[in-house]
């Protein structure tokens, strides 16, 4: 670069920063860096966040909601069979700009139409751009489920799907569903290097991107042009740091203003700093210990309920989850509508145990193995020191258990496979949809071989429940319908639920409006600094 | 010397290519591929897990996997992040600056402080200074760094608030990188406030970094010192009416100084080591943090690739080490 040039370039970006650092900045302190800049690629909490400020989607969920609300889609229409969906999509949004682009038009029809494309058809020339890895179009059947897009005109656009499917629109709500601009894709594709779509990103959300220094930090700026409530906080940035300690001492010495994932043994800590206030919420979450109901002795239903009733379920909250978990009696969170809170959980009673293992031919118990996953997750601090707990009761009803374990991506293969007697896992929802715990954990589906299921269950009355709720649009309806399969679901007892974990973001008192998103999000546009 | 320089690097070659081989088998061994780990509770299915695979050529032999990356390392191709879809070129100069500026200045912060102590312990030998230099360094060389890190950012920055806490440089702040050393970029962009800030983000984890190296140079100098110092030559110096401080420092010094380098060459590679858990407790974005998470990820190229480049630094910097005998004792040279 010529040095007039380089010292014009810097002058510029310095005389940026220099208005950002007396400007209206919040400080996030992440837990770790984006994969990159395209949420379509990705399944991790850490590259969602990265991505939320920067992209819009057709529609959202309300902050602090799992209710859906209209966005880049200003209303739509759903056809009577519940098959044609027709967006009416909103006018004069702008699309962001960066260093080597900027727009001629305003987003419309043929982004939404690219945005699709890109992720389903093979014919599409982005497809194989980055990797062409759309894991979540997939996850959720979008690949079978999408019949046809169509853009009626600039400002209109219909889905055809193949089945009606109740939860689509929450599904458009999902970070995958993200609209990238089809004018910067075409740009950049001339340039040949399509790929920069997805590292250099431009969207139409509340912030636009300014740098990503690797493993440090990402800057963004509040979008002039946003098509929304203009946020409060002039820029914002996220500061990776890995180490909860560490994010914790940051935000003490008031270097970040809210801090992601906090240690659990740190809370009392935090609560008692009059600096810091402590935002909580019960995740959207279940963590469980799933039967493999397909194999002796757990096909018998006498066996499984004795489990449910030797298992000290209290005693694992305090010890494990220290405070930091709902127990759980059915398989979706109590945050989640249709939950059937009339269902009385199994009681803590070993002797009623041992009469059942009885009745079921095992007045001498058995020997079996508990598989704990190696690694934290959300739904479960500690899945290990669970196994152990459960291993202790288990023996004083007669049942010998090993404890088990493999390397993470080795332990879902092989429960994926059946492998397993019981083994512990869990969920996490994605668009606020009974039909996304229930027919992924408990379907027959995902129940045959090589299914997502580790439950391995596949009740046919269960099964008519959750198929008829999912092609009905009318919520009351459908939420009838799961609040009858919860009730086959707990005769059943084909799992051992445990807790639903619950979520806590430490933060500074002079943050407010934050909200906290059932989803684990972290949402930046309607948040201000006192 | 010249002879001397051939012989030294005929050795990098085969030790090259038997890093690619190990770093090629090691990540291989480990259980679990970047597609299963990704897939998480969502699980994968059969047919998608075999695409993928069929996708990234993990349906080949193993033997063609390596073949085949052997083919692209010799033309200067270390392959793609099946994670983040970078080239893994462009991520390790990313973030190579960053970690090569905090081992520089670990080391120096080491050698700067260490020599002169292990000099004094030398000379004084048996008093309460030599005691208390040998029990801190030991010490020192004993201490986890993950456990120093916290120790020392809940001291010196949560509660003194002398250094700040983690990163490079202030969040409120920006350097546009031109060379990617913080340190020198600031100056190049002329901010003074830029440059003080990134001296100071430097403090704390310079010194947890340096403080093994520290502790291990200081005794090394000591016990080189107390050898030197009962050489015949340096009575002769002393009966010659020298000073003190020419005999030790010109005399002594400078012979004491072979095993000091040998070990200061040896303390990279357990730099980089320290690096990496240095980095993740101070958010320092260098290449050691950026391994690690490759491992965790199985992203192959990723760890293939950083294994690569380290190794081929701590090889070149051994070498330089081997060439800094030669310059400081001729009779090495033949």
């Amino acid at each position: 670069m010529h040095p007039a040039h380089r010292t014009a370039a810097l002058a510029c970006a310095m005389a940026l920063f220099c208005s950002l650092a007396s400007a209206k900045t919040l400080v996030y302190c992440s837990e770790g860096s984006p994969e990159n800049f395209n949420p379509m690629l990705n399944t991790t909490g850490t590259t969602f966040d990265a991505n939320e400020p920067i992209y819009s989607r057709l529609v959202e969920f309300k902050p602090g909601s799992t209710e859906v609300s209209p966005a880049l889609a200003e209303r739509w229409d759903i056809a009577e069979d519940g098959k044609s969906y027709v967006f009416h999509l909103r006018h004069g949004v702008k699309w962001q700009s960066n260093k080597t682009f900027t727009p001629t038009r305003d987003f419309n029809a043929d982004d939404v139409l690219f945005s699709f494309e890109r992720q389903w058809k093979d014919s599409n020339p982005y497809h194989k751009v980055s990797g062409g890895g759309y894991d979540y179009f997939n996850d959720m059947s979008f690949n079978k489920l999408l019949g046809s897009i169509d853009a009626l005109d600039p400002y209109t656009i219909r889905f055809t799907l193949t089945a009606p499917q109740a939860p689509f629109l929450a599904d458009l709500a999902m970070d995958f569903a993200s609209i990238q601009s089809k004018e910067y894709a075409d740009a950049l594709q001339k340039l040949g290097k399509p790929e920069q779509i997805d590292q250099v990103p431009i969207g139409t959300g509340p912030f636009e991107l300014l740098q990503y220094q690797r493993d440090s930090t990402i800057r963004y700026r509040a979008f002039a042009n946003y098509w929304g409530p203009k946020p409060k906080l002039d820029a914002l940035v996220f500061s990776i740091n890995k180490d909860p300690a560490v994010r914790l001492a940051k935000l003490r010495a008031n270097e970040c203003q809210v801090m992601a994932f906090p240690n659990l043994a740190d809370l009392p800590a935090i609560k008692a700093d009059a600096t810091l206030q402590l935002l909580e919420q019960p995740g959207l979450n279940i963590g469980y210990l799933a039967f493999n109901n397909q194999k002796p002795p757990f096909n018998d239903r006498r066996v499984r309920t004795a489990i449910n009733m030797a298992i000290d379920k209290k005693a694992i909250l305090q010890a494990v989850y220290q405070g930091a978990g709902q127990p759980a009696k059915n398989l979706i969170p109590p945050t989640m509508w249709s939950y059937n809170n009339e269902i009385q959980d199994f009681p803590y009673d070993p002797e009623q145990a041992r009469k059942l293992l009885a009745d079921a031919g095992f007045a001498k118990g058995f020997e079996t193995d508990i598989w704990a996953m190696p690694v934290q997750r959300p739904y479960n601090p500690d899945a290990r020191r669970i196994a152990e707990m459960m291993q202790a009761d288990l023996a004083k009803v007669g049942i010998k258990t090993n404890v088990v374990s493999y390397e993470w991506g080795e332990y879902r293969k092989r429960v994926q496979a059946g492998e397993h007697q019981m083994a512990e896992l869990g969920w996490t929802g994605d668009n606020g949809d009974p039909d996304n715990f229930f027919i992924p954990l408990a379907g027959c589906a995902a129940a045959r071989p090589g299914g997502g299921s580790a439950s391995k269950w596949c009740n046919q009355d269960f099964e008519a429940l959750i198929d008829k709720a999912a092609t009905l649009n009318d919520q009351a309806a459908r939420a009838k319908l799961y609040e009858q399969a919860q009730v086959i679901m707990h005769q059943e007892a084909p799992f051992y639920l445990i807790a639903h974990s619950v979520v806590f973001m430490p933060m500074r008192k002079t943050v407010v409006g934050y909200e906290m998103s059932p989803f684990g999000r972290h949402q930046f546009d309607a948040v201000d600094l006192q | 010397m010249f002879r001397f320089l051939i012989t030294r690097i005929s050795v990098v070659i085969p030790t090259f290519v038997a890093v690619t081989f190990l770093s090629f088998l090691l990540i291989h061994l480990v259980p679990g591929d970047p597609i299963e780990t990704r897939s998480g509770e969502h699980g994968i299915t059969p047919e998608r897990l075999a695409e993928l695979r069929h996708l990234y050529g993990f349906d080949q032999p193993l033997w063609r996997q390596f073949l085949h990356y052997e083919r692209d390392v010799a033309s200067g191709d270390l392959g793609t992040s099946i994670v983040t879809q970078d080239s893994v070129w462009h991520a390790f100069l990313q973030l190579f600056p960053a970690t090569v500026e905090l081992s520089l200045c670990a080391i120096l912060f080491a050698v700067l402080v260490g020599v002169p102590l292990g000099v004094i312990a030398a000379v004084r030998r048996g008093t309460t200074f030599d005691y208390g230099l040998m029990g801190v360094s030991v010490t020192g060389a004993s201490m986890p760094i993950f456990w120093w890190g916290l120790m020392a950012i809940l001291l010196f920055s949560v509660t003194l608030g002398w250094t700040p806490v983690s990163g490079r440089i202030s969040d409120a702040m920006f350097v546009e990188p031109v060379t990617g050393f913080m340190l020198i970029d600031c100056w190049y962009s002329d901010d003074a406030g830029a440059c003080v800030s990134a001296a100071r983000h430097l403090i704390l984890p310079m010194i947890v970094l340096g403080t093994v190296p520290l502790a291990v140079v200081a005794r090394m100098t000591r016990s080189a010192m107390l050898e030197v110092l009962n050489e015949d030559y340096i009575r002769t110096a002393r009966a010659k009416g020298l000073s003190a401080p020419r005999v030790v420092v010109i005399h002594a010094l400078r012979n004491a100084l072979i095993p000091v380098v040998t070990v200061i060459g040896l303390q990279v590679g357990s730099l980089l080591s320290g690096a990496i858990l240095t980095e993740t407790i101070f958010a320092w974005p260098g290449v050691g943090h950026w391994l690690v998470e490759s491992v965790q990820r199985r992203d192959y190229p990723v760890v293939q690739g950083g294994v690569l480049l380290i190794a081929t630094l701590v090889m070149l910097v051994n070498l330089t080490v081997d060439l800094t005998y030669g310059l400081l004792n001729p009779r090495i040279r033949r």
